[in-house]
C-alpha cells in the first residue's frame, strides 16, 4: 500500500497562502493571549503549578451541584473560592481552589477549610483525590524554569543544526518551531485551557519533534543540492519536499495516533498534554513543509537582490 | 556472512532476555499473579500513581545563624570578663542582620587588647571592624553563613529522614531541592493523612539543659523584680509547669544552654525504680559529655533547667557531677516519653520549616490514571501496529517486532535503573512509539524509493538503511536535546516523562536500525535472485 507515490505539488507556489494560514492563526493566539493578559494578567489561564494557591479535587457520591457547594463554602466563611466540574459529567468530580496565600505559613489551612466546609455544610459524601498547594515561591520558580528551559532548547536545537547543517538552516528551523510553539499556546488561549507543568513538557517535545520533520526535509534539500547544482532553488525545495512528503505524513499520522489515542484514552490527568501534542504535531508537520523550507527559498531570493553570491550549502559527498 | 548473522541474532536475544529480566526479575513462577507481583516490585510507580504525599519546605537558615551569633555574644561577653575588659554592651543591633554582632562601649586606651582578644578567638569565622571609637564590629564571615546554611539543611534532611521513617514509608525522597534556596523535597509514597506527616515533620520540640538564675516567680514582673528590673542581655525568662512549680510559673535561665538537642547520643524511655515515675535516660556524645562534666562539677547544689518546647518541663538539683548519662524525671505520660526519647534520638529540627509547597495525590486518582494511562498506550501501540501491517505487509512485521523489542528494552531499562515511572512517563513510553516507528518508516520509504529506481533486493535494504542512518541521528539528537533539558529544569511528574523518552528513543536506535537491519538481512537472504521484499 502506498499514500504518496510521484507527487508532484508545488508547494512553493503556495506560500502565500501558507503565510496567510499562519498569520491568521498567529494573530488570533496572541490577540487572545492579549485579551488573558488584560483580565488575569498572564497571556494564558495558568494551571495551579504556576499560578499559586490552593487546589482540591473532590469526589462526590452524587451528582455534585455548583451552586450548592458555593453556599456551603460561602457559610464557612470562604469568601474567595472558584468552583467548577472536572473530567466527564459522569465521575462527578470538582475542582475547588483558593487564589494564593501570601503568608508561606498558613499555605495549608486552605485545604482543611474546603474540606471542613463540605463536611459540615454539605450533605454529599465525598473523597479527596488531589490536593495541590503551591506559594508564591514556588511558582515564581517554576514559570522561570519553564521559560528558560523553552528557550534554552530553542537554542540547543540552533547550535544542533548550526553545528551539522549551516546557521541558516537553524535559523529557518527555530523560526519555524518558534511558529509551532506561539500557535500551539495560542490555542490554549483561544480554548481557554489552563497551561500547567505537563503542557510546557508537551511544548518542549514538540520543538523537539517539530524539529524533526524540519530536519528531514533539509536533510533531502541538502542532498539534492549536491546532486544537482543547476536546478532552480525553489524547483529544487519542491521537489525534496515532495519526495519527503509520504514520510512526513506517515510519521506524523503515526505519532498523531498514539497521541489521540492518549487524548481519548489518557484521562482527565494529561488532557491538557495531549491537547498539545494533538495541535502541535499539526502544526509542527504543516510548518516544516509550509514555514521552515519556503524560509530557505526566502532568504536565498533576498541575497540574490542584495546582490551576493547565492550557494545554500550542499551535503557533502556521503560515505556510503 | 550468515555467520556473522547468527552472532547478531545471538545478540539480540541475549538483550532480550537480558531486559526481560529487568522487567520482571526472576518471578516466583509464571502464573500472572506471581509476574504482576514482580514487576511491580521492579518498575517503581511514581507518586502521581501510587498515591503519596508531596512537600517542598523551606529551611529558615537564619534561625540557626542566629542561635550561633547569640552563643558568640555570650562566648565575647564571657572572654572580656576574663580578659578584665571592661564594655557596655555586646548585642546584636539589627534582627534582619542575624550574623552582625556589636560590642560597645570599650575602654578607648584598651581598644587594642579588645581587639586582639576579638581576632585571637573568633577571626576564623567572624571579621572584626571597628575599633578606632569604643565600638567594634564583628560580623559572621559570608562563607561561614554559607557552610552553616548549608549544615542546616543537612541537619534538617537527617532529622526528617529519621522523623519519617517511624511512619514506616517506603521508599521516601528526602532530598535537598532548587537551586541553593535552602529547600527540601519530600515525598512519600502511599501515604495520605498530610495533617499527621506535617504535625511529625515539624514537630520543633528542642530539648535543652539551660543553668537556673531563678525562679520559680508567679509572672513575668515577679522574675524580673529578682533579676532587679531589667533582664541581663544573657539571661531570658521561660515559663513552664509541672509538679515542682505548680501551675504556670516563670523562671529565670541563663540564654546559653548547657546541652542542646544535638548533643545527645541516644536515649530511651524508662521508669525509675523508686519512684515508678516515667523517666527518659540519656547519653550524651563525648564531647557535650565533658562540657556537662565540668559544668555539673562547677555547680553542685545549684538547679539547672529542661527546657522542652520552649517551656520548662523540669528543674532538677545538680546532686554531683555528671558526665555522659542521665536521666530527665517529669510527669510525663507514657505517649510523651515515647516521643521525647523519639526526638532526642533523632535530634531536633535545627530551624524552623515553612511549607512552599504540597500535593496529595489519593489513591484512587494514582489507580484510575494507571488504568487510564496503559488503556491509552495499548490503543496507541495496536494502532501503530496495525497500521504498519497494512500499509508495509511483510516489512511491517519486521517493524512491529523492532517496536516491542523497543518497548521490552525501555521498560527493562526501567526496572534496571530504578527510575521512576509517572502517568507522564507513561505518556513518554507512548510517544517513543509513534516516534520510534518514525525509523522504520524513514528506512522502509527509503527502501521503496531504491526499489523503484530498480534495485535489487539486498542493494535496495542497504542504500535504505546507509541513507535514512544520518536523518535518524539527526532527528533522535534533536528530541533528546529537550528531553535532556526537561530533566534538568522539570520536576517528579515530568522528569518521569524525560526519562521514558530518552530511555524510549535510545532503545529506538538499537531496534529500528540495528534488529530491524538483522531481520532484513535474514529475509533477504532466504530470497531467491530476482524476488522483491515485501515492503
Amino acid at each position: 500500500m502506498e499514500f504518496f507515490r510521484d507527487v508532484n505539488v508545488d508547494w512553493l507556489g503556495k506560500k502565500w497562502y501558507f503565510l496567510g494560514f499562519s498569520l491568521i492563526f498567529s494573530i488570533a493566539g496572541i490577540i487572545s493571549m492579549a485579551m488573558h493578559w488584560n483580565k488575569i494578567g498572564s497571556p494564558v489561564p495558568l494551571g495551579v503549578d504556576f499560578r499559586g494557591g490552593t487546589q482540591v479535587q473532590v469526589q462526590f457520591q452524587n451528582a455534585p451541584n455548583t451552586n450548592q457547594i458555593r453556599q456551603a463554602t460561602e457559610a464557612a466563611g470562604i469568601k474567595d473560592a472558584s468552583i467548577r466540574s472536572y473530567g466527564s459529567a459522569g465521575t462527578n468530580e470538582m475542582l475547588i481552589s483558593l487564589p494564593e496565600q501570601q503568608d508561606e505559613s498558613s499555605l495549608d489551612a486552605g485545604r482543611a477549610r474546603i474540606v471542613d466546609a463540605l463536611q459540615s455544610h454539605y450533605n454529599n459524601p465525598f473523597t479527596v483525590r488531589n490536593v495541590q498547594v503551591v506559594g508564591p515561591t514556588v511558582g515564581k520558580q517554576l514559570e522561570k524554569q519553564a521559560t528558560l528551559a523553552t528557550l534554552y532548547s530553542l537554542l540547543g536545537m540552533l547550535i544542533y543544526l548550526w553545528f551539522r547543517f549551516q546557521l541558516i538552516y537553524g535559523v529557518a528551523a527555530v523560526i519555524a518551531c518558534f511558529h509551532d510553539t506561539l500557535i500551539t499556546v495560542g490555542f490554549f488561549a483561544l480554548t481557554n485551557q489552563e497551561i500547567s507543568l505537563t503542557v510546557i513538557a508537551a511544548i518542549l517535545t514538540l520543538v523537539g519533534y517539530s524539529m524533526n520533520d524540519t530536519i528531514v526535509v533539509f536533510d533531502r534539500i541538502r542532498e539534492n543540492l549536491r546532486l544537482s547544482r543547476r536546478e532552480p532553488l525553489p524547483d529544487l525545495v519542491n521537489r525534496s519536499i515532495n519526495q519527503t512528503l509520504s514520510r512526513t505524513v506517515l510519521t506524523s499520522g503515526l505519532t498523531f495516533l498514539t497521541v489521540l489515542s492518549l487524548y481519548v484514552y489518557g484521562g482527565p490527568v494529561l488532557r491538557g498534554f495531549s491537547f498539545a501534542l494533538v495541535v502541535g504535531i499539526l502544526i509542527g508537520t504543516y510548518s516544516s513543509i509550509a514555514v521552515a523550507a519556503p524560509m530557505l527559498v526566502a532568504y536565498q531570493e533576498w541575497r540574490a537582490k542584495s546582490g551576493r553570491t547565492v550557494v545554500l550549502p550542499a551535503a557533502k559527498r556521503s560515505k556510503v | 556472512m550468515k555467520k556473522n548473522l547468527k552472532n547478531k541474532i545471538a545478540l539480540i536475544v541475549a538483550v532480550l532476555l537480558i531486559f526481560v529480566y529487568g522487567i520482571f526479575g526472576l518471578p516466583s513462577g509464571l502464573t500472572g499473579k506471581a509476574l504482576m507481583d514482580s514487576l511491580t516490585k521492579r518498575i517503581h510507580l511514581g507518586l502521581d500513581l501510587r498515591g503519596g504525599v508531596h512537600l517542598i519546605l523551606q529551611v529558615v537558615v537564619s534561625e540557626a545563624v542566629n542561635a550561633e551569633t547569640d552563643n558568640t555574644v555570650a562566648r565575647i561577653q564571657q572572654d572580656l570578663q576574663t580578659a578584665k575588659l571592661t564594655y557596655s554592651q555586646v548585642y546584636k543591633p539589627d534582627p534582619a542582620r542575624p550574623d552582625v554582632i556589636r560590642v560597645e562601649g570599650t575602654d578607648p586606651t584598651k581598644a587594642s587588647a579588645v581587639r586582639s582578644a576579638l581576632d585571637a578567638k573568633y577571626s576564623n569565622e567572624y571579621d572584626v571592624s571597628g575599633g578606632s571609637d569604643t565600638a567594634f564590629t564583628v560580623t559572621m564571615k559570608p562563607n561561614i553563613v554559607k557552610a552553616l546554611n548549608d549544615k542546616t539543611v543537612q541537619q534538617a534532611i537527617e532529622t526528617i529522614r529519621d522523623r519519617v521513617d517511624t511512619l514506616g514509608v517506603s521508599e521516601p525522597v528526602i532530598q535537598q531541592y532548587g537551586l541553593g534556596d535552602n529547600q527540601i523535597l519530600v515525598e512519600l509514597p502511599g501515604i495520605s493523612d498530610l495533617d499527621r506527616v506535617k504535625a511529625l515533620i515539624q514537630d520543633t520540640s528542642r530539648l535543652e539543659i539551660h543553668e537556673v538564675v531563678g525562679g520559680p516567680y508567679p509572672d513575668d514582673q515577679a522574675a524580673l523584680a529578682s533579676v532587679g528590673g531589667v533582664l541581663p542581655g544573657d539571661e531570658e525568662i521561660v515559663h513552664g509547669s509541672g509538679v515542682m512549680s505548680g501551675g504556670d510559673s516563670a523562671f529565670v535561665l541563663k540564654r546559653v544552654s548547657v546541652v542542646a538537642g544535638s548533643d545527645f547520643r541516644s536515649a530511651d524511655p524508662g521508669t525509675n525504680q523508686n519512684t515508678g515515675q516515667r523517666i527518659v535516660r540519656f547519653t550524651l556524645t563525648n564531647e557535650a559529655g565533658d562540657k556537662f562534666w565540668a559544668y555539673t562539677s562547677a555547680n553542685v547544689g545549684r538547679s539547672m533547667a529542661v527546657v522542652l518546647g520552649g517551656r520548662v518541663r523540669e528543674v532538677a538539683n545538680i546532686k554531683n557531677a555528671i558526665r555522659d548519662t542521665g536521666e530527665i524525671e517529669g510527669s510525663f505520660s507514657q505517649e510523651e516519653v515515647e516521643a521525647l526519647s523519639k526526638m532526642l534520638r533523632t535530634g531536633a529540627l535545627p530551624a524552623s520549616l515553612n511549607y512552599l509547597e504540597d500535593r496529595t495525590v489519593g489513591a484512587s486518582l494514582g489507580a484510575d490514571s494507571i488504568k487510564q494511562g496503559v488503556t491509552a498506550a495499548i490503543v496507541g501501540i495496536l494502532l501503530v501496529m496495525v497500521f504498519m501491517l497494512i500499509y508495509y505487509r511483510g516489512s511491517g512485521v519486521n517493524a512491529d517486532l523492532a517496536l516491542v523489542l523497543n518497548l521490552v528494552i525501555l521498560l527493562g531499562f526501567m526496572g534496571f535503573s530504578g527510575a521512576t515511572l509517572t502517568l507522564p512517563g507513561i505518556a513518554g513510553v507512548i510517544l517513543t512509539i509513534g516516534m520510534g516507528v518514525d525509523s522504520n518508516v524513514l528506512i522502509f520509504e527509503r527502501i521503496r524509493e531504491e526499489m523503484r529506481a530498480g534495485k535489487v533486493a539486498s542493494a535496495a535494504v542497504d542504500q535504505g538503511f546507509a541513507h535514512a542512518w544520518t536523518t535518524i541521528i539527526d532527528t533522535h539528537v534533536t528530541t533528546i536535546v529537550s528531553a535532556a533539558i526537561l530533566f534538568l529544569f522539570g520536576s517528579g511528574p515530568v522528569k518521569g516523562f524525560a526519562v521514558t523518552l530518552t530511555f524510549g528513543l535510545l532503545a529506538n536506535l538499537f531496534t529500528a536500525v540495528f534488529v530491524s537491519r538483522v531481520i532484513f538481512d535474514a529475509h533477504v537472504n532466504k530470497l531467491k535472485s530476482g524476488e522483491a521484499v515485501s515492503i
